[in-house]
């Protein structure tokens, strides 16, 4: 399948540095990607190219008020042991009761991920003994789950350049529920466990993404396009830091038309960024223990984000036998559609699978598109808006209040604000300067009232007062801030950014710098109309980009000329 | 067992304790006894019966209490309904809030829960008056009640005029006590409880008989009602697929009584059927020639004793005789059920117990290397060497390796075990007439050469394929053996026919004129009209 997998020169290339070092500024060795798809490394002559294989299985907590069997309340960071039920603790005798919004959110999540939703799917027991799952299994679909056969289609850039996107697909092996366990708190000091169980049968999907994937960008952009879905329909806060997204990874490297190498699973993986550099270091370590002669070892590895490489875990009890048997105290989960619903049935005991598919939200891909064809921006620029979270909202805000042209706007918002946003780690919605000022500023702009350059400087300065770091700006804008209702305008008037219309003020700044630049004013009139481009940037210099450049070239050109 | 009298007010200007629940209600109700004289008159034969060990838990303070509140409800002529002050037990499987839930194990000695399971809310709620909680085989474990921590339960019977006067001291040198028999299991306690008139109601559970059996051996009727009918949250499981709380009464009618209190829908158990349920009092039948009784013949099974066999087609005469149609049918999977129960039941079982590891609740052992060492010396600890041999089996048989040889094949087996059912009641038959068990008690001494394992394949064989299909099941007392000990046939039906199966039962109850058990610790503490019970004799 060569779509699949990682397909072209694109790719970025494998690079690895010696094993066991876990330094980031080792020494690179380049693995180029030939044409079918594996990485090739160079060098070591006469071997053939290695190709990593890439599998990812990420758990996705569901967002609902209830946990998956009980009534207890889902909440994060609520005091230790709060919010458990006598089921949730396994207290004997009690039974487990299916939360209908858990299994409507992964319908819902198996339909935007072009699943095969199974009318009828079945709960299995999963053995182990942990102190943080208390009835000694865990509730999970092993033989027959919610939904089957998806896909999923996501886009990555070539290079790193955002003008060269290339979409990729994954396949979905599976959508499965489960209960998610408790957490275990070491305190080595006095060598005890603590037991907090919120967490203990919160609902989660666990999605199974088939090894399509060869690189660490690759998994990461696929993770971030699901992350995007999931939380556009709502089935998860998918929020990796608070452990709403978990992602594991199943690495393995190949000479390509051999069998797959041993893999390795690779956990605790807490962040996006951070699942790039955990496979992509993991491909490296394999590459070279295979090279030096050694194996790879079918094992669980952790990733450690300080020294940034994989170490082994320390294995429980060897091999798990998870003694799998079917749950007998919930009957299988009956789904129906258009078709298969019974006349007359209770609407609030069963789930219709149509239902939910007439009410998906649009997701990303639709997003991304309907922005390039409704504002005309680049498909690039729409992939920026809608990855960071909550821009396409601001963009979309800004658009509506403003004269401006959505194609400018968004150089506004993608190289103006969101790179101050990202100097300062904040979300669009978080952004100090609302849209609606946003939008002031750049209505100002549009009619001429301001020079972009002015605007900017609009910009940064209502930024700074966020930033408490210039503190001459600060107590400018504090002031200017505090007054409610302060306009951009006034801000502007206040700092003297307007543009000056007075043609005469203008004509002698213009004169002055004539006067200056004798040399100049020589090559122009030689011949060298370029020179003129320096004259206006010294005008505007003097102006502090108050003046219009139009305005400035004619005053001046008509100086030279006289 | 089936009194015929209706309970007046005696000489001594009190009511038997003997009656039949619908009777006493209407006593109560009338004012001729209040439920805390009943509960009194209970508790004062329980603590004459202690040597019984039918009960692990007396809740003596709370069940007066209730009995006090119930008696301001007749008082104000608001009773609940029928089961207003009528004292009962649970089987100590069941959850009970602020009442000691031990399942008559180490691991779970001192358990207080803090919920009721649905049952006995269920009953609480109908004004119940919950007097203890009764013995078991260790987590229900067992047909013998013989195997929990709080020592083996002693049938009522083993201490009647009709056993002592029929039993044939076995030799000098052995103890006279060693004579006493079993009650079966593993709801011994409840059935002992009902037998010994110590409560009028008991909740027993039954995954492979355990209500029935001892039922049939203790004398009084027990019922397995449809899988799905009653909720078994707060049930502690043995084998989630197959437990459903069961029913132990002193006639068919109070079983109907107790039925309609507990059946129908409980959220807390998605097995539980949606259906809304109606209570239902039994008709009494004049005409049973529209019946047709299939009598199995698998079910002619090894090691039934003769005396079973003859009260068993004496009973299916009976209804021929009365004009019924009496067909004998064929279960053919009947033999493979009982090593199939065994793979299903071991597997659940090994699943069910992982839960008590020592860290939630429960015993834990005080090893403390490790987490692993303290689950191994927690779990060594606090379950019997039975209770771990299941578990120990039903791994092995979950055991990926293994998983398509065992579990998946006894899977299919109780398929075609449910379907012989199916073909059966599909060909016109209405009920199921075979024996509960394949003899009458044994005396303990002779039971426990046995191993647990063995005892539990024996007697499990009549009643464990009713529970493999789901299908309602009840064990009414018929005759007395050559020895003077109970014999009980069991009526299986239709699922969720309950009221056709009691209908029958009833029926038959009043045919055979079960004797009523003649104890002289009874007689002491009733003041009532034992003295007219008829004592005619089925067999």
């Amino acid at each position: 399948m060569a779509a699949r997998g990682c397909g072209g020169v694109w790719c970025r290339v494998l690079q690895r540095g010696p094993g066991g070092s876990c330094s980031a500024s080792r020494p690179r060795r380049a693995v180029a990607c030939n044409a079918r798809g594996g990485a090739v490394p160079l060098g070591q002559s006469g071997l053939a190219p290695w190709a990593a294989v890439v599998g990812l299985e990420i758990h996705a907590q569901i967002t609902s008020n209830s946990k998956l069997f009980s009534g207890s309340q889902v909440q994060f960071a609520a005091p230790p042991n709060s919010l458990v039920s006598f089921f949730d603790a396994s207290l004997p005798g009690t039974l487990p009761v299916l939360n209908r919004r858990c299994v409507e959110a992964t319908v819902m999540t198996g339909l935007a991920l072009n699943c095969t939703i199974n009318k009828k799917s079945l709960f299995d027991r999963k053995h182990y003994f942990y102190a943080d799952l208390p009835a000694g299994y865990q509730i999970t679909q092993q033989r027959v789950p919610i939904a089957v056969n998806g896909s999923l289609s996501y886009s990555l850039c070539k290079d790193n350049k955002m003008s060269q996107m290339v979409t990729k697909t994954v396949r979905i092996k599976q959508i499965q529920l489960e209960q998610d366990s408790g957490k275990s708190l070491h305190d080595d000091a006095r060598s005890q466990t603590l037991i907090d169980l919120n967490r203990a049968g919160v609902g989660l999907m666990e999605v199974v993404m088939e090894p399509d994937m060869c690189c660490g960008e690759e998994a990461a952009a696929a993770v971030r396009e699901l992350q995007l879905i999931l939380q556009t329909l709502g089935s998860s806060q998918a929020i990796m830091a608070e452990g709403q997204l978990r992602v594991d990874a199943n690495i393995s490297v190949h000479h390509p038309g051999e069998p797959y190498g041993v893999r390795t699973e690779v956990k605790n993986i807490n962040s996006i960024r951070f699942l790039a550099k955990a496979v992509d270091y993991e491909i490296q370590r394999q590459i070279k223990e295979l090279e030096n002669g050694g194996t790879v070892l079918n094992e669980t590895r952790a990733f450690d984000s300080k020294l940034g490489c994989t170490v082994p875990m320390r294995d429980k009890e060897g091999k798990q036998d998870y003694r799998f048997m079917p749950e007998p105290n919930l009957p299988p989960l009956i789904l129906y559609d258009a078709k298969s619903l019974p006349a007359n049935v209770n609407h609030q005991q069963v789930v219709n699978i149509d239902w939910i598919h007439e009410r998906l939200p649009d997701l990303p891909s639709v997003k991304r598109a309907k922005l390039v064809e409704l504002y005309g921006i680049l498909p690039e620029h729409s992939f920026t808006l809608v990855n960071e979270d909550g821009l396409m909202d601001f963009f979309e805000d800004v658009v509506k209040q403003t004269q401006m042209k959505p194609k400018k706007v968004i150089g506004w918002i993608l190289s103006d604000l969101l790179s101050h946003l990202k100097q300062h780690s904040l979300t669009a919605k978080e952004s100090p300067i609302s849209s609606f000022l946003l939008a002031d500023l750049l209505n100002l702009l549009e009619n001429g009232d301001i020079s972009s350059s002015a605007a900017k400087q609009g910009i940064t300065a209502i930024h700074l007062k966020f930033s408490m770091w210039d503190s001459s700006s600060f107590q400018v804008f504090e002031e200017l801030w505090k007054g409610e209702g302060k306009t951009p305008l006034e801000i502007v008037k206040e700092k003297q950014l307007e543009l000056i219309q007075d043609q005469e003020e203008l004509e002698q700044i213009c004169q002055a710098v004539i006067d200056e630049r004798e040399k100049e004013v020589m090559a122009i009139k030689g011949g060298n109309e370029k020179v003129i481009n320096k004259l206006i940037g010294l005008v505007r210099k003097a102006t502090r980009g108050r003046a219009n450049p139009l305005l400035v070239k004619q005053i001046l050109e008509k100086k030279l000329s006289e | 067992m089936k009194l015929e009298c209706v309970p007046t007010v005696s000489e001594l200007g009190s009511i038997s304790i003997l009656g039949q629940i619908t009777n006493i209600s209407a006593a109560l109700k009338e004012g001729q006894v209040t439920p805390t004289e009943l509960c009194q008159r209970c508790l004062a034969l329980i603590r004459s019966t202690q040597f019984l060990n039918a009960y692990i838990t007396v809740a003596e303070e709370t069940a007066l209490k209730q009995a006090e509140e119930s008696e301001k409800r007749y008082r104000r002529g608001q009773p609940l309904g029928e089961l207003d002050g009528i004292p009962i037990a649970v089987k100590d499987n069941f959850n009970t809030a602020g009442i000691e839930t031990t399942c008559a194990s180490n691991m779970l000695k001192g358990y207080i829960s803090p919920y009721n399971a649905t049952v006995v809310q269920k009953l609480l709620d109908g004004g119940a008056v919950l007097l203890g909680k009764t013995n078991l085989d260790e987590f229900a474990m067992g047909s013998g009640s013989t195997d929990g921590v709080f020592g083996p339960v002693r049938n009522p019977w083993s201490y009647s005029r009709q056993y002592k006067e029929k039993i044939v001291p076995r030799s000098d040198s052995e103890p006279e006590n060693s004579n006493w028999v079993i009650t079966g299991g593993s709801s011994g306690g409840s059935a002992a409880a009902v037998s010994a008139f110590t409560c009028f109601a008991a909740l027993g559970s039954d995954t492979g008989g355990s209500t029935r059996n001892p039922a049939a051996h203790c004398g009084v009727v027990g019922l397995k009602p449809t899988y799905g009918l009653i909720s078994r949250h707060g049930l502690i499981p043995l084998v989630n697929s197959m437990d459903v709380p069961g029913i132990l009464t002193r006639c068919v009618d109070d079983a109907a009584v107790v039925l309609g209190s507990l059946a129908g829908h409980d959220p807390k158990d998605s097995t539980t059927v949606q259906d809304i349920f109606q209570p239902f009092a039994l008709p009494s039948l004049t005409d049973v020639s529209k019946l047709s009784i299939g009598i199995p013949k698998e079910y002619h099974a090894p090691g039934l004793s003769s005396e079973i066999l003859a009260v068993w087609s004496k009973a299916a005469d009976l209804f021929k005789n009365a004009g019924a149609k009496v067909v004998e049918v064929s279960l053919p999977h009947t033999h493979y059920s009982i090593v199939c129960y065994h793979v299903l039941c071991t597997a659940e079982v090994a699943s069910n117990m992982a839960r008590f590891d020592g860290l939630e609740y429960g015993h834990r052992s005080d090893m403390n290397k490790s987490t692993e060492s303290m689950y191994a010396a927690t779990r060594r600890e606090g379950f019997s060497d039975v209770v771990r041999g299941r578990i120990l089996s039903g791994n092995y048989f979950l055991l990926k390796q293994n998983y398509e040889d065992y579990f998946v094949k006894a899977q299919k087996v109780r398929r075609l075990i449910a379907n012989d059912f199916v073909k059966v009641f599909g060909s016109g038959v209405d009920i199921l007439l075979t024996p509960t068990t394949l003899s009458d008690a044994v005396p303990y001494v002779e039971f426990i050469k046995e191993d647990n394992r063995t005892r539990s394949t024996q007697d499990d064989i009549l009643t464990q394929a009713a529970n493999m299909a789901g299908l309602p099941a009840v064990n009414v007392p018929t005759a007395l053996s050559g020895r003077g000990l109970p014999i009980g046939l069991q009526f299986i039906g239709r699922s969720f026919q309950e009221k056709q199966l009691l209908t029958v039962a009833k029926w038959f109850e009043k045919q055979v004129q079960f004797p009523m058990i003649q104890l002289e610790e009874v007689k002491k503490h009733d003041n009532g009209v034992l003295q007219h019970q008829k004592s005619a004799s089925f067999s």
